[in-house]
């Protein structure tokens, strides 16, 4: 009898990148081309202009895979004409995380309160609001927002929008 | 300063960079830039029958000069005809510049006729694209382009210009040397991982060097350094399909090809090395074969320009990241420097000679079929002094070509390695006659490949090219009825080849010369016949039918695992390997 085939997977560990680049039309495709197109997986992606001539952006990238892949991931993104740099935040060292989120909750009496009261613990603010639902702006780390979003669930919770990570590492250094 | 059309800009922008010949294909968005090539009479164009042959076409001319190739074609069909060429040049790192015409701006996203999103599909098959809004910033792309292209890694670079941007005026000035914002390619190692190279040469025991495609897009030179590297160490040399010329085939150091059909000794010393250096080379599955049996108990050196070759599918011990030329030539200023005398291998060599008298090249015959190694063999022996340009096909006789045919120089050799695609041959020997007027230029053919570019007989004929097409035909798609026969028990489905042409008839109604060859007694009287003849020369080389390409590493087996003769053949293979295929 011959063996049947199944896919392997490897074990994975999640990463965020820091991709320095110059903002021409497409550069964003292009990134998240090549990421479908060798088979990498993107958790999170974010893109800004970070400089005032808005020249160069920065695109931040959360990603899962074994360590040779992400060693693959960042000479494969480097060698992008337009990339100028790339870090790996996860393995340079100490980062900050962030995340922000807009999160309606529909609620009347005690639910409305409860909302309230989560939202103070969780330093959420308040950005709209009607005698029955609220908008609260949160920030902090994935896992915060994942566990205020949960709890929402139980007050009335009606959708969310995220920014997805933005990340920066810890010193004086850039990257 | 007058302002100058975007036609007009381009063209004198890719005078400016010393470009001679174009391969192209006009149309409805590009009119305005052959006009331009009409008026302004400094570049000669060579009009194909078809897009992808005319980049496979740049390839040829690319490879054969090591100037970079330059395409034309109009926009939606004509550019996505050309992507299989686009493609072809990234796999095999050739430089190319490939000029699309696009619908005007304001059209672009309206489905106009004959658009197509051309940087969206050709994103990931190039090395870089653009698309021009603006003609005042064009000529500063097309240097832009050139120089992307031929560096670094080389590789194909598209540039879009919509038709209104071909038309719209701007001034142009030839810029200076380019200094890339972000686009920084490597050239010359660090000088401690030289040293520390050079340390593990010396010391080595069972050193071997790899080398690939690298060494030649290094230029003539690093060819040269490859010679003198071998000499100095006494290692032997393997090198991929894309390498083979680097070194020459007449080097008692060489031990040919190596990987799926390379030979028995390149295989196994490969496999039994303590040192592996690999120069411009990027372990491809077809040269590694099974990766967690690969050269087992090597320490591995990888020199390549591409740091994302690195650490892909081998684990390397030192990457060097720099030029392939430049990492040689420091090698060898330090060895020489520090006065190492040629390390004594002797008992390597030995190893690597009881393997070579396995003579795994050799093939049987018997008298009455023409066996394609040895139609390939008596190519060789009838041209090898004329020092021929070689292009092929991809299939058996691609292979049987690298096998049995002896390179002695770099540029020699022309052949779809990475992608593999079928229809290469006929438009890059038409590139490479072009880039070498006088050179003998022959495309090893397969008679099911040469018909997926057929059509550039015409070209061949207008531009009066005596290209040769040498057909070893077996009335087979060889390769695919070899793995046929090798992992589905010989059931032969859809790799015949029927209703083939009659190859002398069609020669001739192209204006060719058509010659057959059929017996063994006709193989040597047939190829001196097609080389007397002066102009474009197809030869129908009927040879056996069932001929297979040996030696073989099947896929998913280690080095150690070779296929010498038929007889080894099993004819089934677990799921596990053909899904390695």
């Amino acid at each position: 009898m011959t063996k049947s085939v199944h896919i392997k997977e490897e074990t994975a560990e999640r990463h965020t990148l820091a991709v320095i680049v110059d903002n021409e039309p497409g550069i964003l495709a292009r990134i998240a081309g090549l990421f479908t197109a060798r088979g990498y997986n993107i958790e999170s992606l974010t893109v800004s202009e970070i400089t005032a001539d808005k020249q160069v952006s920065r695109i931040t990238i959360v990603t899962s895979a074994s360590p040779a892949t992400l060693e693959q991931i960042v000479a494969q993104l480097d060698r992008l004409v337009p990339v100028h740099r790339v870090h790996d935040l996860t393995a340079e060292g100490d980062h900050v995380e962030r995340e922000l989120a807009l999160v309606k909750v529909r609620g009347t009496g005690d639910h409305r309160i409860e909302a309230l009261r989560l939202a103070d613990v969780y330093r959420a603010r308040v950005v709209d609001a009607t005698t029955s639902s609220f908008v609260f702006e949160v920030t902090g780390s994935i896992e915060k927002i994942d566990k205020f979003v949960e709890l929402m669930g139980e007050v009335g919770l009606i959708e969310v929008a995220r920014t997805g990570i933005v990340a920066i590492s810890r010193g004086r250094e850039a990257a | 300063m007058a302002e100058k059309s975007g036609a007009d800009i381009l063209v004198e922008a890719l005078c400016d960079l010393g470009v001679e010949v174009i391969f192209g294909y006009p149309g409805g968005a590009v009119l305005p830039i052959y006009d331009a090539i009409f008026r302004s009479k400094r570049i000669r164009h060579i009009l194909v029958r078809h897009e992808q042959a005319a980049t496979h076409a740049a390839e040829g001319y690319a490879r054969s000069t090591g100037k970079p190739g330059v395409v034309l074609v109009t926009s939606g069909p004509g550019a996505t005809n050309a992507v299989t060429g686009i493609t072809d040049a990234l796999m095999d790192s050739i430089p190319m510049v490939v000029i699309t015409g696009q619908v005007a701006t304001h059209l672009i996203g309206s489905d106009a006729f004959q658009e197509a999103d051309t940087v969206g599909i050709t994103r990931h098959c190039t090395k870089h694209n653009y698309l021009v809004k603006d003609p005042a910033v064009l000529g500063s792309i097309v240097h832009e382009a050139f120089h992307i292209a031929t560096s670094g890694r080389p590789g194909p670079v598209v540039i879009d210009i919509p038709k209104d941007v071909q038309v719209a005026t701007a001034r142009y000035a030839k810029p200076g040397p380019i200094q890339h914002k972000t686009y920084r390619p490597p050239v010359k190692a660090d000088r401690g991982e030289i040293e520390q190279l050079v340390d593990m040469l010396a010391a080595a025991e069972r050193p071997i060097f790899y080398t690939g495609g690298g060494v030649i897009n290094s230029g003539p030179a690093a060819s040269q350094l490859l010679r003198e590297l071998a000499k100095v160490t006494g290692a032997p040399v393997t090198s991929t399909l894309m390498g083979l010329g680097a070194f020459p085939a007449s080097s008692p150091q060489w031990l040919g090809m190596l990987g799926m059909h390379g030979t028995y000794e390149a295989n196994l010393a490969m496999n039994q090395a303590d040192l592996i250096v690999a120069i411009g080379a990027r372990f491809d599955d077809r040269v590694t074969g099974r990766l967690d049996a690969f050269s087992p108990n090597s320490r591995k050196v990888h020199i390549d320009v591409d740091r994302s070759s690195m650490n892909k599918t081998v684990r390397i011990d030192l990457p060097i990241l720099a030029d392939a030329g430049h990492a040689m030539e420091d090698m060898l200023r330090i060895w020489k420097s520090r006065q190492h005398p040629k390390p004594d291998i002797a008992e390597w060599w030995r190893r690597i000679d009881g393997w070579r008298a396995v003579k795994s090249l050799d093939f049987p015959e018997n008298g009455k079929e023409i066996m394609p190694q040895r139609a390939i063999k008596a190519l060789w022996e009838a041209t090898h002094a004329k020092a021929p340009i070689i292009t092929t096909e991809v299939g058996q006789h691609q292979m049987w070509a690298a096998q049995h045919f002896g390179f002695e120089s770099p540029n020699k050799w022309l052949t779809s390695g990475g992608l593999g695609t079928m229809g290469y041959g006929l438009p890059a020997a038409i590139g490479a006659q072009l880039g070498n007027p006088n050179a003998l230029v022959i495309d090893i053919a397969g008679e099911a490949s040469i018909q997926m570019n057929i059509q550039e007989l015409g070209t061949a004929t207008q531009y009066r090219l005596p290209v040769k097409i040498f057909i070893l035909n077996n009335e087979y798609m060889g390769m695919v009825r070899q793995w046929q026969e090798l992992t589905y028990e010989s059931r032969y489905s859809e790799s015949y080849s029927d209703a083939l042409p009659d190859f002398v008839k069609l020669a001739e109604a192209y204006g060719w010369k058509g010659i057959r060859i059929e017996r063994p007694d006709q193989l040597d009287a047939g190829i001196a016949e097609m080389l007397a003849y002066d102009g474009p020369v197809i030869v129908d080389c009927r040879v056996a039918k069932l001929a297979n390409c040996f030696p073989m590493i099947p896929s998913g087996a280690a080095h150690t695992d070779m296929i010498l003769q038929a007889t080894e053949v099993s004819g089934i293979m677990d799921d596990e390997a053909k899904a390695l295929v």
